[in-house]
């Protein structure tokens, strides 16, 4: 005979701790710590204890940098070539002298900020472009300084553009017999002024040496003949066309004097070499004479 | 007294709890099925200045987010007999109406329909100090009302103030402020078996929830199954459930009269089992898919299989007639409507100004009820289903579910009631801060 026994149905109720569980599954505060919290705890530890050991730490770094470069060092990251434009051939060769690079080199390893601080340093540089053009080309545009006015002092010569900043050093006076000469402590602060100068005294340019800055604070005009004329510190422009103006009336300049003073601009002076002076008082003393004798 | 407004303010303190947390689970408990709903109070009522009732009667504010039903056990005629089965249920049912709203609930509003509820009329009266009524009066009135004595064992579970009296003016709803010499109130109070009350505080902290509220099923079926007019004009709402039937007059949308007869659906399973010899578990099944009042003809050929596991041919092959479990069914049901019709007689139903009766509840399902009801109770029967509400399963909408949805609308709006007025000054205790501002109050 077989035994015939049902299955004893199980008890549909949940026990009391399945309850507790269920309920305290249900909680807000439970279900986001064990779906976020706990994770992310598990994972900050296992990393914290991954970078805990130095192997691991050194192997990580490894590999990062063993990924960066050859990701750096993929034909297309690679610069080969440099090209200037607008330099003349000295200053692309001082370009190539303080940007030491040995092409071929990865554009990730170049800083182009940095190299184009130190371009924009040099004299002659006005302004500087760098970017990497496709190909493999660093491109450097370059906007050169014109000289403007060359400038003596302390027996050296330099070349500086109209702002007054420097371009580079002259050998002689000479190489550059176009562009007019000043000379003077303090002058290349006021170049500007002195292009003025140079710009009003158009009709004695055959005979102007230069302008020399006296004591930091005004000009002389300095002609062949050794004829000087003294410019006050304020307004000197409108003083030296005076001067123009008295030389086109009355050929001021062609005559014997050594030396026209404005630096009071009442009361212009003359003083006159002494052979003239001497004329003079001939001069004087023939009508003088003619009058007593 | 004072014993009972603490309780209770209490449970109302925790039922406040509960819907600022927007969350709350009815659980009814009867003696066929448990049944649990999970209620979410965030609808647009909710946040909405309102004067009285809301759109739909309120009902729009909650939204029932999780439902469930099981197998009760060990309850019988509504009441808990055995304590670890009946906690096992509401586990059961609890875990999956959470489960279904995944959220957690931590109050519970719960009703039962047995423990023999008794109802008492109460009346008081007092003379106001000065004309107008004030909140403290109000107070005094309901605590002058002569309380009878239904014993040490029995629990008050509602005590409503019905009507307001002043002077010879009746029916006022709210008397506060009105100008008048004597007020007088009417109050209706059920008392239930204190022990059915502790036992289910039992199961329910068992089950590491809170009891926020009780409520009489009786009371709570009246509220969902009869319409407005029905509660204002009087009407009974008879709540047909297994294993006790609740009687509830309402009138002036207020409960009068509550009762509840020890007879249900169950014992017609019982019959149908005896009679037919079949197991309770086959006896349920004919009586929900065959089961009848009235006979006709055709029933006499409709033969019904009722087997048995006995391995017994003859005995396992057997058949009646629907004719016949008409016969077992019809007796057992009428002698149910006759005890109602009883009790409300008792009620003094026949002096209310309509007769209506509604029956509701999962017996009220039977076929052929609305034919048999109407000869005993009254012409005026009808057959109620609970009111619809916000995401209610379709399963949980039918008429057994008349006593769930009204204790969600019972946790959505409770009525006041005698303690959620305030208690009257003279029985705070002698050194409390209010007596003494009476006392300021009174001199100066």
């Amino acid at each position: 005979m077989q035994q015939v026994t049902l299955p004893r149905r199980r008890d549909p109720a949940p026990s009391r701790w399945a309850f507790r569980l269920h309920r305290w599954w249900l909680t807000p505060s439970v279900r986001r710590f064990l779906r976020l919290g706990l994770p992310l705890s598990v994972a900050a530890l296992a990393l914290v204890w991954v970078f805990s050991q130095p192997a691991n730490r050194n192997a990580i770094t490894d590999m990062v940098t063993e990924i960066r470069r050859s990701i750096a060092e993929r034909p297309e990251f690679m610069v080969k070539i440099m090209a200037i434009d607008g330099a003349s051939g000295e200053l692309s060769e001082d370009i190539r002298e303080v940007l030491p690079l040995d092409f071929p080199v990865s554009s990730f390893d170049l800083d182009l900020v940095a190299m184009q601080k130190t371009v924009a340093q040099l004299d002659a540089v006005a302004s500087v472009d760098l970017r990497v053009r496709p190909g493999g080309v660093l491109q450097v545009d370059v906007t050169e300084r014109v000289p403007a006015i060359v400038w003596r002092a302390e027996g050296m010569l330099e070349l500086l553009d109209a702002d007054g900043r420097r371009v580079s050093a002259l050998d002689a006076r000479g190489d550059r017999a176009d562009l007019p000469l000043i000379a003077g402590i303090g002058a290349d602060l006021q170049v500007r002024e002195a292009l003025e100068l140079f710009a009003a005294s158009t009709q004695i340019d055959d005979r102007l040496r230069g302008i020399v800055r006296m004591g930091e604070r005004r000009w002389d005009v300095v002609l062949d003949r050794g004829q000087r004329i003294l410019l006050p510190e304020t307004e000197p422009v409108t003083a030296l066309e005076r001067v123009m103006a008295l030389d086109e009336a009355q050929d001021l300049l062609a005559r014997d004097l050594a030396v026209v003073d404005m630096r009071n601009p009442t009361r212009p002076t003359l003083r006159l070499n002494p052979n003239a002076v001497e004329e003079l008082h001939k001069i004087k003393g023939i009508e003088l004479g003619d009058i007593l004798q | 007294m004072t014993d009972l407004y603490h309780s209770q303010r209490a449970m109302r303190a925790m039922r406040k709890a509960a819907l600022q947390r927007g969350v709350i689970a009815i659980l009814d408990i009867g003696t066929s099925k448990i049944a649990c709903l999970v209620l979410r109070f965030d609808g647009p009522e909710q946040y909405r200045e309102t004067d009285g009732v809301g759109s739909l009667a309120g009902q729009s504010a909650f939204r029932v987010i999780g439902a469930a039903t099981t197998r009760s056990r060990g309850v019988r005629f509504g009441e808990i007999t055995a304590m670890n089965e009946t906690e096992r249920a509401i586990r059961t049912a609890v875990q999956a109406a959470q489960k279904m709203a995944n959220v957690r609930v931590d109050h519970v509003i719960a009703s039962f329909s047995g423990a023999k509820p008794r109802s008492y009329g109460l009346a008081g009266a007092i003379e106001l100090h000065d004309s107008t009524v004030g909140e403290q009066d109000v107070a005094r009135v309901l605590a002058s009302c002569d309380v009878p004595d239904f014993g040490e064992t029995r629990h008050v579970v509602h005590a409503q103030p019905v009507n307001f009296a002043l002077d010879h003016r009746s029916g006022l709803g709210d008397p506060r402020g009105q100008i008048g010499n004597r007020l007088a109130c009417d109050m209706h109070v059920l008392t239930i078996e204190g022990d059915a009350v502790q036992n289910l505080l039992y199961c329910i902290k068992r089950c590491d929830m809170e009891l926020a509220g009780i409520a009489s099923s009786a009371y709570t079926s009246g509220i969902s199954s009869l319409v407005e007019d029905e509660q204002e004009l009087g009407a009974a709402c008879i709540d047909m459930g297994g294993g006790s039937t609740s009687i509830s007059i309402f009138m002036k949308k207020h409960m009068i009269y509550a009762d509840s007869v020890r007879l249900g659906g169950a014992h017609i399973t019982q019959d149908i089992s005896k009679g037919l010899q079949v197991s309770l578990a086959t006896a349920e099944r004919i009586k929900t898919v065959f089961g009848g009042l009235v006979a006709t003809g055709m029933d006499d050929r409709e033969r019904i299989e009722i087997g048995g596991d006995t391995g017994d041919w003859e005995h396992d092959r057997r058949t009646v007639s629907r004719s016949e479990l008409i016969g077992i069914m019809r007796p057992r049901v009428e002698e149910i409507l006759e005890e109602v019709r009883e009790r409300l007689d008792a009620a003094g139903f026949e002096h209310l100004p309509s007769q209506q009766v509604v029956l509701t509840g999962g017996g009220s399902q039977i076929p052929g009820l609305d034919g048999l009801a109407p000869k005993i109770l009254g012409n005026q029967v009808r057959i109620g289903r609970p009111l619809r509400v916000q995401g209610l399963p379709q399963a949980a909408t039918g008429a057994a579910f008349a006593s769930c949805v009204g204790l969600s609308l019972f946790a959505a709006h409770p009525q006041d009631e005698w303690w959620d007025f305030e208690m009257p000054i003279e029985r705070y205790p002698a050194r409390s801060l209010r007596r003494a501002v009476k006392w300021f109050k009174d001199n100066w």
